[in-house]
């Protein structure tokens, strides 16, 4: 098939329960929108993994850059006090 | 009346099992990795029904029958799907025609059989009915993609639908078997689901930019046990392993 360039690539994101939120899973091609919705159906949904699809262009994603990994994420590591760890939470709070 | 029932029930149970067995042939050779997961998909779906439908049929045949030996130990003249389902895949384009209008009627079909007198049939349909509404939307809107895609995708199908056309009459050809069925509330009226297929296919055609082909002379005799030649081709490749081993399990 010739025109498999006009088969971009998208992002796919399965909800799969109510109340939780979208998951990234995977990518796959399809020449539109409606399309790729119904194959991430077939390729990530069959076994009831979900209930709610979005599809996005992979090219619409804008990635953060490697090369500033350093500068975006290990100002964090030095910051134990940034979690909360530092207060005991009273038994009858129970599961947090 | 009870042998009628037997052979309504393999009808169906042969043309899910047979058709499945064809998309089957696509595994891997699909033409992206996505559409050979959703053709391998609704084969998976097919074989599901046949399933359901060969479990029914070996209850009601008695005699030690088991799903298994009805699928694997019954011979071309034993059959009784459709010719349709039994031609040769053809291209993506045949595929997707042939697809589409056994799906439509399919459809219509099982839409009907949820209101079946007959206990069994109905909880079958019911199972099935949601995975076929979305067997035809899938070929329909394929249908649609390749009429009013490029030039040669319009040729291809336009071509298919030419062809697969005279094989198309029999699916809605009542006989006695057909007419008992309907008489007992069992089976379908098949002069209503020629209606309702006629309208769904000529207005898919339509937005596919296609031309729907005139109503000529029909081939049949599927449902009878007389099948085309390519019939003993697709059972020896389905049934030669349990033939030659016939003891052997999983």
């Amino acid at each position: 098939m010739s025109s498999k360039d006009n088969w971009k690539i998208w992002e796919i994101f399965i909800r799969s329960r109510n109340g939780l939120s979208h998951k990234h899973v995977g990518s796959l091609h399809a020449p539109d929108a409606a399309m790729a919705i119904k194959n991430a159906r077939d390729v990530y949904t069959r076994r009831s993994e979900g209930i709610s699809i979005w599809v996005v262009p992979s090219d619409e994603i804008t990635a953060s850059s490697p090369d500033e990994s350093e500068p975006l994420f290990t100002p964090a590591d030095n910051k134990v006090y940034r979690h909360p760890t530092f207060y005991e939470i009273p038994d009858e709070v129970g599961h947090m | 009346m009870k042998d009628q029932l037997l052979q309504y029930t393999l009808r169906l149970g042969d043309n899910a099992l047979i058709l499945g067995q064809r998309l089957g042939e696509w595994c891997g050779h699909g033409p992206i990795l996505e559409q050979d997961i959703a053709l391998t998909n609704i084969a998976l779906d097919q074989l599901g029904q046949a399933r359901l439908l060969m479990q029914y049929a070996a209850e009601q045949k008695g005699e030690g029958y088991t799903e298994d030996k009805m699928a694997f130990f019954r011979d071309v003249t034993e059959y009784h799907n459709c010719l349709m389902v039994e031609l040769k895949n053809g291209d993506w384009g045949r595929t997707i025609a042939r697809q589409f209008l056994f799906d439509t009627y399919n459809y219509f079909f099982y839409t009907a059989l949820l209101s079946s007198a007959d206990e069994r049939l109905k909880d079958i349909a019911q199972k099935a009915i949601k995975e076929i509404t979305y067997h035809a939307q899938w070929s329909a809107e394929w249908l649609i993609r390749l009429g009013d895609g490029t030039e040669e995708s319009h040729r291809r199908v336009q071509e298919s639908l030419n062809d697969l056309w005279e094989w198309t009459g029999e699916m809605f050809m009542m006989d006695e078997v057909d007419k008992a069925m309907l008489e007992a509330g069992i089976g379908v009226d098949l002069n209503r689901i020629k209606e309702q297929w006629d309208q769904k296919v000529s207005q898919i055609i339509e937005m596919a930019t296609l031309t729907k082909p005139e109503d000529g002379w029909m081939q049949s005799g599927g449902k009878q046990g007389e099948h085309s030649e390519y019939l003993g081709y697709v059972l020896a490749e389905m049934q030669h392993l349990p033939r030659m081993h016939p003891e052997a399990e999983w």
